[in-house]
């Protein structure tokens, strides 16, 4: 008993020592933000790794999931006269929650991962280290214009999975299952709330992109330098990001939707 | 132990210094010097914290004890900033040449420059090129890090750390698992380097022979403590048979070729069962 208590006590401590290396390694990389500025390069090469090469695997998960919607919507709603409002079920489904959700799921498993296996390598290969005995700080150079990269892409991708999983529903819906198309563009455009909807869901997606973001880096920073402690730090990123994401999604919606 | 090996002229000092890894004493209590324009090599078995030590006086590792001084300043005292200041005097060689594998050796080489100065291009082209023809590379700039071999990795970041001009270099086992024609090129590259670039160098290395055949002054640490220092010849003629079993590579000696067991027979015969 007393050894499962001091087990108890010893991981306890771990994890509020490696939550507290993490918030210092926020700060750090925000406040390195401002040295990403006036290199927009940085930037740039970074937005196409992180952003730009993200897009395929967007693309396509958005439109298979848009137009499993439209097919499960459709079976749904034809039960009770309501396939008009096929278009609308299928953009607040995504607008909402899917499409910063699931984005947010892929993209830590696309772009996370690929972060925190580079920067984990990168500190084996004494990169990190060679970067900081030239007197360059690792956290200004490699990890800031990485973590802006993923803030700013996140939202991108998200709302670009939402568009083209909309398209995915009005090509099952109206392709397919013979939705009058006018009604499904109409319906959407009617009810869809910007603020409510459109907003919200962008909320989401930046804040699933800087959690996503920030666990990535922080776990290959924080990886044992070697091949193994890079393989757990790769699998922690993911597992850690849908946790979070997951949770979080739960906490947002709770609060924006809340009231309603 | 004498703590003023070269007190007037040394470019590093370590006083003290003790550093621990978990449990285990890396360095207890010792004091080192570096004279300056001088090659001083670290030697000393696997383990015994050579690149720990490099580590501290690039101000990478905190000491629990003791300071080290790099040209008068104590390297562990200094704001970021001017720890910054001072490690722009100062090149590293990586073990593993800690090229950034993102760009190609131009870039790497040229890296430092376009970080720390607001040169044109031309000129950094020149000052790069410059220093890709000194390690002999020029002809690889274009090259990326994954197509060089280990020895030319090695060189492209010896490049890199002169490209700025240090006071010093420190070099991270500089010599292991090199092919013996790279080792000699590296062999004569840090000495003419040294030589022509007015730079202090500090090799830790326990390739005994390459080493001795460079170095000024050599310390050999063992359990975290000086256990000899002086020329190449002194180490060399040491009466301590511990040191000659280092230098001469004897299987058997003040260090056992066995690990700490019990009795033999006790391991392969179960416990009272002795005929």
């Amino acid at each position: 008993m007393i050894q499962f208590l001091q087990g108890l006590g010893k991981s306890t401590r771990t994890s509020f020592t490696k939550l507290g290396r993490a918030t210092f390694f926020l700060l750090r990389t925000l406040s390195g933000l401002f040295s990403v500025l006036p290199r927009p390069r940085l930037l740039l090469n970074q937005l196409y790794f992180v952003g730009v090469l993200s897009f395929l695997i967007i693309t396509i998960s958005g439109l298979f999931v848009g137009m499993v919607l439209g097919l499960q919507g459709y079976y749904i709603l034809s039960d009770f006269g309501a396939e008009a409002s096929l278009g609308l079920m299928v953009a607040s489904s995504l607008v909402r929650e899917l499409g910063p959700v699931v984005s947010a799921l892929l993209f830590a498993g696309r772009a996370g991962s690929a972060l925190t296996a580079e920067i984990g390598l990168m500190k084996a290969t004494e990169q990190l280290s060679g970067i900081e005995m030239m007197a360059v700080d690792p956290i200004k150079r490699i990890i800031s214009p990485r973590f802006l990269a993923g803030l700013l892409s996140m939202p991108l991708l998200a709302a670009l999975f939402s568009a083209v999983g909309i398209i995915g529903g009005q090509l099952v819906g109206s392709g397919l299952l013979g939705v009058d198309e006018g009604a499904y563009w109409s319906q959407m455009q009617a009810k869809l709330d910007f603020q409510d909807d459109i907003i919200n869901g962008i909320i989401k997606s930046i804040v699933f992109g800087f959690v996503a973001t920030w666990i990535a880096l922080f776990e290959g920073y924080d990886a044992m330098p070697t091949s193994e402690g890079v393989s757990r730090a790769t699998t922690r990123t993911v597992v850690n990001s849908a946790f979070s994401i997951l949770g979080l999604d739960f906490i947002l919606t709770a609060l924006m939707f809340g009231d309603d | 132990m004498d703590n003023s090996v070269y007190p007037q002229n040394s470019l590093v000092s370590v006083r003290n210094l003790t550093f621990s890894r978990g449990d285990k004493k890396i360095f207890d209590d010792i004091s080192l010097d570096f004279e300056r324009g001088k090659i001083t090599a670290i030697m000393g078995p696997s383990g015994t914290g050579k690149t720990t030590l490099l580590k501290l006086i690039g101000g990478q590792l905190f000491p629990e004890q003791g300071a080290i001084t790099v040209d008068g300043e104590n390297v562990h005292q200094l704001p970021r900033s001017q720890l910054y200041n001072l490690r722009k005097r100062i090149g590293m060689l990586f073990q593993s040449g800690a090229l950034l594998t993102d760009m190609s050796v131009y870039d790497n080489v040229a890296f430092p420059l376009r970080e720390h100065t607001h040169l044109s291009e031309s000129m950094i082209h020149t000052l790069v090129l410059m220093r890709l023809q000194s390690v002999g590379l020029r002809g690889a700039r274009h090259l990326m890090p994954s197509q060089l071999s280990g020895g030319m990795a090695r060189r492209v970041a010896l490049a890199r750390a002169i490209v700025l001009d240090p006071m010093m270099i420190l070099y991270d086992e500089p010599f292991t698992g090199q092919d013996p024609i790279s080792m000699g090129v590296l062999v004569h590259l840090i000495k003419a380097l040294n030589n022509t670039l007015k730079l202090t160098s500090i090799i830790v290395s326990h390739d005994v022979h390459e080493t001795s055949a460079i170095a000024d002054y050599i310390y050999v640490i063992s359990d975290g403590k000086v256990v000899g220092q002086g020329s190449p010849k002194e180490i060399q003629n040491s009466a301590s048979p511990w040191i000659q079993q280092f230098m001469t590579g004897a299987a058997d000696g003040p260090v056992h070729f066995h690990y700490p067991a019990k009795a033999y027979i006790d391991d392969l015969l179960p416990s009272g069962k002795r005929y």
